[in-house]
């Protein structure tokens, strides 16, 4: 006889999301996933000026910040058939690169790291062993057995206040905690370091984009222009500065992210066993290295896995009409041509109804309609987006950097190639490409400079910004790779104004309801098999949830409630 | 409601003491203590001063219809660093974003709090609450966004209303504001709401007024709109460093053009500054780095109300209120940004084409000047 428990709210994540499980015999027996907060932006955005769409839907998520109005620009520069300077690509590389490694990073210390560190365990570690331990794996300079004790000082001053704050009724002393108390202490100091860190990385989106959350984007390039004698421009003081805060970024994700990473995954093998669900993986791919229409030049390529077979990758096309679909049958929405209908987002037509049960609740009634997350299918199957599946699809396309790091992971790991697919491969595959991502920010940074010392000082191309230039009517597809994974955009703009915007997000692919054939998407794929040691401790289901970095701001949306059919696709770049 | 004062209990030994106990029962109770908590003999020294200090101020932080971005924007606090705030001077009790603890084990955290600080806490809200569909539109653990406020606000010394979100709605509850987004002081009329608007607000004012309390026992004072007046006070405008070039009338035309290169005024190209109060241009984002205008966009007026549909982001506000510097928001009430069509404010041109002969008379000795150097 299974047990429903049910996890409501999952913190340390974006966002607010119910799990509802089946326990039957210590495993997970069958999940839902349930998103249950929504906003309606794509309703807000109907009439309004393309140009300003970045800025409405960079609100969509400030944990992936910039992100969105990256894929916005993207989408209304594909519409209005708009190629932007080079600079502007490099740029908005740079900003995509070190978004990665706060986000990645972050993630991993704040929002993941307590499912694996126990925090009052590290009180009983040596500090001296926890230096010595420290300084075999790192070349990090903060690693005095003297740096070690004070924090533990400090943390067990906290402790004995009474008042534990944030740490309050975690799982602590839980048996699924395996690291020695000295792998504690250092995951604890390096909470507290990471948390420091990141508000330094983000700056390199201060420089260009003005802040952070939510920097600054222009259809046409970016704002931020190049002037080297003047004071309050992008000068050789401000490049500097970039050049500095990605090598700093780059310092911290070798020596401290990546080596802890390794450590602590050493202790939890069995997760390489655990978790992977559903064995399909896709990526729309980023970083254009020969601008953004020529796909084969990305750094991250872009393609689909079926069945973990990495021998075989196929290509994914956004703008036809049968390969990406959303659905709905149980999602809190209607259709006007019924419930099991599957629509491309350029066909999109539907309208928010809820019909759970009326709160406060115990249970929802998992057996209809659970979630404000539609289920977005690619040719029909579920797939999962984010890291695990970039790594994977960069490795399956044989290209050497991806084989570099997973290869040297996997040795140092000494795991096969199949614990990839699970919850320690995804926690790990986050890591290996936030390192390939501090490398190329440099990169980009560096063709910058050349850019620059060779006279292009362009950043904005501004000839089809005005809306007078443009077409009576204009179709758009913006995508990228968000830290979570695949995300874009689709517009259709009609008399200067937006007459359909949709967007189609990395958590939506991920945490989405079963369709109408009863088919899981990866977060409750993955869940079933998970081991729950004490039900009323759910920590497993915590790991493998977290190992996705559910992001559910991002993931509810609502459709054009004129449902806009469209017949016509400017294809480009074709 | 500005300037209150919010009630901090007594230290345990402030407890023990009022209790009749002595000094030595309490350094007992305190090795007892010491031992259970899995501490050694000589961290007693450290549990007793722990107890003898002020308890840090617990804080219940909520989160409703929002993007997190406020909270990331408070972890980019530079002064003080968010780890301090988190380990010396708050006790954060509840937060959906850091908290170790899910589900159950994160709803009783939130209910000890509010029952055994009632009256205390300070009760942080991200987020904007759907009253659309009976409030269906946000659930947490099974009670909509509305429940949730009304409980937990009930047993609040005050309200912090982060955001715009929190403080009007922000971009959920622009037209035609589908789900019912409304921000708190609508919903909550009973306790000091302090409004700290901005998508997201600046992360060290945020950490700026949690440490004005946590220093001076008062909330900040506050303006007519309920935001502090320290961060709130003046206009971007007023405070810009391009400012001179407004009153010179050079302008950027268009992004960069040689006009945006040489750094000079957006008002053009939509800059919302001149009806925005915002400490952008002073306090500055990310520890001081740059703020939107510097790095060449234009302000577009993210802490003011409704921001979202006083007109389009490119689009030059027809007129705004006059320009003191001491015009402050409450002589000045809300100003509504009308679209126009017409030609550049007449100000600018009529009273500042002195001005712009001035300057390039000393952009003309300055390149005279260079000429001298070079022969």
């Amino acid at each position: 006889m299974s047990k429903r428990i049910v996890v409501d709210p999952i913190t340390r994540i974006e966002g607010h999301l119910r799990i509802e499980a089946d326990i039957e015999n210590g495993k997970i027996k069958d999940a839902y996933s349930s998103g249950t907060m929504v906003r309606l932006l794509e309703e807000i955005l109907q009439g309004r000026d393309p140009r300003d769409a970045w800025a409405f839907v960079g609100r969509v998520c400030g944990v992936c910040t910039s992100i969105h109005s990256l894929t916005s620009v993207r989408c209304v520069e594909d519409a209005l058939d708009i190629t932007i300077p080079p600079n502007a690509e490099l740029v908005r590389n740079i900003m995509f690169c070190t978004q990665y490694m706060h986000d990645h990073v972050v993630h991993f210390y704040h929002l993941h790291a307590m499912d694996w560190v126990d925090v009052v365990n590290a009180l009983k570690a040596d500090p001296k062993k926890t230096s010595e331990l420290a300084q075999s794996i790192s070349h990090w300079p903060k690693s005095s057995a003297g740096y070690f004790s004070d924090i533990q000082t400090r943390i067990k001053k906290f402790v004995a206040s009474g008042q534990l704050g944030i740490f309050s009724n975690g799982y602590w002393g839980h048996k699924a905690y395996k690291l020695p108390a000295e792998v504690n202490l250092i995951g604890l100091a390096h909470y507290l370091e990471a948390l420091e860190w990141q508000k330094e990385i983000v700056k390199v989106h201060a420089i260009f984009g003005g802040k952070n959350p939510h920097p600054n984007y222009l259809v046409g390039g970016m704002a931020c222009a190049i002037n080297l004698d003047d004071v309050s421009m992008i000068n050789a003081e401000r490049l500097a500065y970039v050049g500095q805060l990605l090598q700093d970024g780059k310092d911290f994700i070798e020596q401290v992210y990546i080596p802890d990473l390794m450590t602590i995954a050493s202790f939890y093998k069995d997760w390489g066993a655990i978790g992977g669900g559903l064995g399909n993986y896709m990526v729309y791919g980023d970083l254009p290295t020969n601008g953004y229409r020529d796909t084969s030049a990305y750094k991250f390529p872009g393609g689909a896995i079926l069945n973990k077979d990495l021998s075989k990758i196929y290509d994914v096309d956004l703008r036809k009409d049968d390969e990406v679909q959303e659905f709905i049958s149980h999602s809190w929405y209607e259709y006007t041509g019924g419930n099991d209908d599957g629509l491309h987002p350029w066909k999109g037509e539907s309208k928010v109804k809820y019909s759970g049960p009326k709160p406060p609740f115990d249970h929802l009634d998992t057996d209809h309609k659970y979630s404000y997350l539609k289920t977005p299918r690619w040719k029909g199957n579920a797939m999962e987006v984010g890291p695990l599946a970039r790594i994977l699809v960069g490795y399956g396309r044989g290209r050497p950097e991806f084989k570099e790091v997973v290869d040297k992971a996997l040795k140092d790991l000494d795991v096969p190639i199949t614990a990839l697919f699970s919850t320690l491969g995804r926690t790990a595959a986050r890591g290996l490409e936030t390192g390939l991502t501090a490398q190329w920010g440099l990169d980009f940074f560096n063709k910058l400079l050349a850019n620059i010392k060779a006279g292009d000082t362009r950043m904005a191309e501004m000839s089809k910004f005005d809306p007078a230039t443009w077409p009576k009517s204009a179709f758009g597809v913006g995508h990228t790779e968000a830290p979570r994974g695949a995300l874009a955009h689709w517009i259709n703009i009609q008399d200067q104004k937006i007459a359909n915007y949709q967007l189609v997000v990395p958590t939506t692919w991920n945490a989405s309801p079963r369709d109408s054939k009863g088919g899981l998407s990866a977060y409750e794929a993955a869940l079933i098999g998970t081991p729950v040691a004490d039900e009323s401790q759910p920590l497993e289901i915590l790991r493998t949830i977290h190992s996705f970095d559910p992001c559910m701001a991002c993931a509810v949306h609502l459709y054009d409630e004129n449902g806009n059919t469209i017949n016509r696709v400017s294809v480009l770049g074709d | 409601m500005n300037n209150e004062t919010i009630p901090i209990q007594p230290t345990y030994y402030e407890e023990v003491q009022r209790k009749g106990y002595s000094r030595r029962d309490f350094v007992k109770f305190v090795s007892l203590m010491t031992a259970f908590i899995g501490l050694d003999q000589s961290a007693i020294g450290q549990v007793a001063k722990a107890l003898e200090a002020k308890p840090r101020m617990p804080v219940i932080w909520l989160h409703f219809q929002e993007c997190t971005c406020c909270s990331e924007s408070f972890i980019r606090s530079s002064h003080p660093i968010v780890a301090d705030i988190l380990l010396d001077k708050i006790s954060l009790d509840y937060s959906e974003t850091l908290m170790a603890a899910s589900g159950t084990q994160a709803e009783a955290a939130l209910k000890n709090t509010m029952t055994k600080y009632k009256g205390q806490y300070i009760l942080c809200v991200e987020g904007s609450v759907p009253m659309g569909a009976d409030g269906v539109y946000c659930m947490i653990g099974g009670k909509t966004s509305l429940q949730i406020l009304n409980e937990v606000s009930e047993g609040a010394a005050a309200i912090i209303a982060w955001g715009s979100c929190a403080s009007n709605g922000c971009v959920q509850a622009a037209k035609p504001n589908p789900t019912g987004a409304t921000p708190i002081h609508k919903i909550i009329t009973n306790k000091p709401i302090i409004k700290v608007p901005g998508c997201p607000p600046i992360g060290e004012v945020m950490a700026g007024v949690i440490v004005h309390y946590l220093t001076f026992g008062v909330i900040p004072e506050l303006d007519r709109l309920g935001r502090p007046k320290a961060f709130y006070n003046k206009r971007v405008h007023d405070t810009c460093y391009r400012r001179p070039f407004y009153d010179a009338g050079l302008f950027v035309e268009s992004f960069d053009d040689e006009n945006a290169k040489k750094g000079y005024c957006l008002y053009k190209v939509g800059c919302k500054g001149p009806t925005t109060y915002n400490a952008c241009a002073v306090t500055k984002w990310n520890g001081g780095t740059s703020f939107p205008i510097q790095a060449g966009h234009p302000c577009i007026g993210c802490s003011e109300e409704n921001f979202w549909d006083n007109g389009r982001l490119y689009e030059r506000g027809s007129s705004f209120a006059g320009f003191g510097i001491e015009a402050d928001a409450d002589k000045l009430g809300e100003v509504a940004l009308g679209l126009t069509i017409s030609a550049i404010a007449v100000h600018a041109v009529a009273t500042n084409f002195g001005k712009g002969k001035t300057i390039h008379e000393h952009q003309a000795e300055g390149n005279e000047s260079e000429h001298e150097l070079e022969s």
